[in-house]
């Protein structure tokens, strides 16, 4: 019997074979904190030791209030900094970079074959760069760095084959709101999710990163893509550390095979309050919208504001409707002014805020008032996410929350050219 | 382990880390008392307000998904619940009971089988539960992990593999 990723992986790590249910004491190669670093550092001195177990493998870059919006989160950062400096720890990112997963795909973190932590629900992410990488919570985080060592339980993979070509105006969101709508909030609890397939093979690493992303929104432990040549190829110059593949077994156990064909799927919205309350955008054509947010470490890369600003161009955000952009990093920031789109995001009456969070969890940059509705390229919707309970929250493809963004009201896709 | 009694709180499926600690106060909202306070705040504002000592919170499926932060599980324990009985949990929120110290319970039958307001008896010793409904049985924590809960959550745990404490 062959193994899969997640054994695999995990079985080097902790220097045996082992099986799912299994629990296993491991170091991983990296641990990525962000402003919850003062927090976590705080917990730290609380274990009484004075010198962290291995700097260089601490990834700390903060985004979650960045530039801090008031004085608590100011001295926040301050902190982080000042922990930072007196533990020498070198792999730091200011409030310049962009959003953390982002930023740990961007500096080369994110590895086939590494095993990656971090005090944030969708360190998931990296699982489209082959990683096996999962959130943790800040106690443990304080642990690590004490200790270097977390215990995880090996987890039973769920395998989601993904074929057809998708149609205009259908991106990776749509897929992966289709996949948690059917499978629903629990369909892959502590499962490790392996996304295969032609459709999967097709997509951009951007793209590849919006499904590992939300892989947490099913409850799965982690998610993870075969490293290709797309991958090898971000990957050049840009990897910290030599790497090694690592891949399932042909004849490996897998718990559960689920099939998608997504050639005829239509561009997806989740509804209020939950992320697998899934429809066609059709069923929910129509509903008014007061903010549209274009950013998050869900949608909020360089091929997304090329359709934004492809959609936007000329045009001018609906009279009664705000948008906001938030770029998921400095980079692509960059790159998107070179590209003159945010120019065009700007003529056409978009605020353009610097890279960060920003109203994703509430804190600030754009939050909403009560009963306001709000149709965001984000990944969670639950009551009281952008602040307030009493506003509710949308989730769609950047696409759809540009073309409803000029209409006001939610509209898809539905055959105009841009 | 001394046996937890207490009056349970229902609620219903996939109660998110959203309702049970809101995101905007994981950086301003640090104080265990003002925690407590907060608890479940966009889920049941009448919870923080009359939750007694070793009141039991009883749930469907996938309770604590969403974040990690570890806040949600602690501002229950700072209210001082004496335990989270779920059909199942997330594993995020799953994990930071443990480090917390917080009994998460997991329990193919709840919440249906609770009725309002009554008192319920928890051994975790025996892995036992008795309610108005009968008794019920539910599994240990896994050998690997009891340490952590039975030094009182993963801090104090960790002080005494290092031998701190």
């Amino acid at each position: 019997m062959g193994k899969t990723f997640a054994e695999k992986i995990l079985g080097m790590k902790a220097g045996k074979e082992v099986v799912p249910g299994e629990i296993v004491e491991v170091k991983p190669d990296f641990a990525m904190s962000h402003d919850n670093t003062a927090a976590i550092s705080k917990t730290f001195k609380q274990i009484g030791v004075d010198k962290i177990d291995d700097p260089e493998r601490h990834v700390i870059i903060l985004d979650h209030c960045v530039p801090a919006a008031n004085e608590k989160f100011a001295q926040n950062h301050k902190d982080i900094r000042e922990f930072v400096g007196e533990q020498k720890m070198p792999n730091f990112f200011d409030i310049n970079r962009g959003i953390c997963h982002q930023v740990m795909a961007e500096e080369g973190f994110a590895l086939p074959g590494h095993l990656i932590v971090g005090s944030d629900s969708h360190t998931t992410t990296y699982g489209a760069y082959g990683a096996f990488s999962t959130g943790i919570g800040r106690s443990e985080m304080a642990v690590i760095l004490a200790t270097g060592k977390i215990w995880l339980r090996v987890p039973e993979t769920m395998k989601i084959v993904v074929r057809g070509k998708l149609q205009k105006g259908v991106f990776a969101k749509d897929v992966m709101l289709k996949i948690i709508g059917d499978l629903s909030a629990d369909g892959a609890l502590y499962k490790s999710v392996w996304f295969t397939g032609p459709t999967i093979d097709a997509m951009s690493m951007a793209s590849r990163m919006v499904l590992t992303n939300m892989a947490v929104e099913m409850g799965a432990k982690n998610g993870y893509m075969e490293p290709d040549d797309k991958t090898l190829e971000f990957l050049k110059n840009r990897a910290r550390r030599d790497f090694k593949v690592v891949r399932s077994d042909a004849d490996a156990n897998f718990e559960s095979e689920i099939e998608f064909d997504v050639s005829e799927l239509e561009p997806q919205i989740a509804c209020p309050h939950t992320v697998d309350n899934v429809h066609p955008v059709s069923e929910v054509k129509g509903t008014k919208i007061n903010q549209v947010f274009f950013g998050s470490c869900t949608n909020a890369r360089l091929e997304d504001f090329e359709i934004v600003a492809n959609v936007l161009r000329g045009k001018k955000v609906h009279s009664s409707t705000r948008m906001i952009v938030i770029p998921a990093s400095q980079q692509i920031f960059l790159q998107a002014i070179q590209r003159g789109y945010i120019q065009d995001l700007a003529k056409a009456g978009a605020v353009i805020v610097n890279t960060g969070c920003g109203p994703c969890m509430g804190n600030h940059e754009g939050v909403p008032a009560p009963e306001e509705v709000v149709l965001s390229t984000s990944n969670r919707n639950f009551r009281g996410r952008f602040g307030s309970k009493e506003a509710e929250v949308y989730l769609c493809s950047p696409v759809t929350a540009a073309l409803s963004a000029l209409a006001g009201e939610v509209v898809g896709w539905e055959g105009e050219e841009w | 382990m001394p046996k937890i009694i207490g009056k349970v709180w229902i609620y219903g499926d996939d109660v998110n880390t959203d309702v049970i600690f809101p995101g905007k106060y994981t950086y301003t909202v640090t104080d265990p008392d003002e925690m407590a306070k907060i608890a479940l705040e966009d889920l049941d504002p009448e919870f923080a307000k009359n939750v007694k000592p070793g009141d039991i919170v009883v749930a469907g499926k996938n309770f604590g998904c969403g974040s990690s932060r570890e806040q949600a599980a602690f501002c229950l324990k700072y209210a001082q619940v004496g335990a989270v009985i779920a059909k199942s949990f997330s594993r995020l929120y799953f994990r930071n009971c443990i480090n917390a110290g917080l009994p998460a319970i997991t329990l193919a039958e709840s919440p249906e089988i609770f009725k309002a307001d009554e008192k319920i008896e928890i051994d975790l010793n025996t892995g036992t539960l008795k309610c108005a409904a009968g008794i019920f049985h539910f599994p240990p924590l896994p050998d690997a992990v009891i340490g952590i809960f039975n030094d009182g959550g993963l801090i104090p745990h960790t002080r005494k593999i290092l031998g701190i404490d």
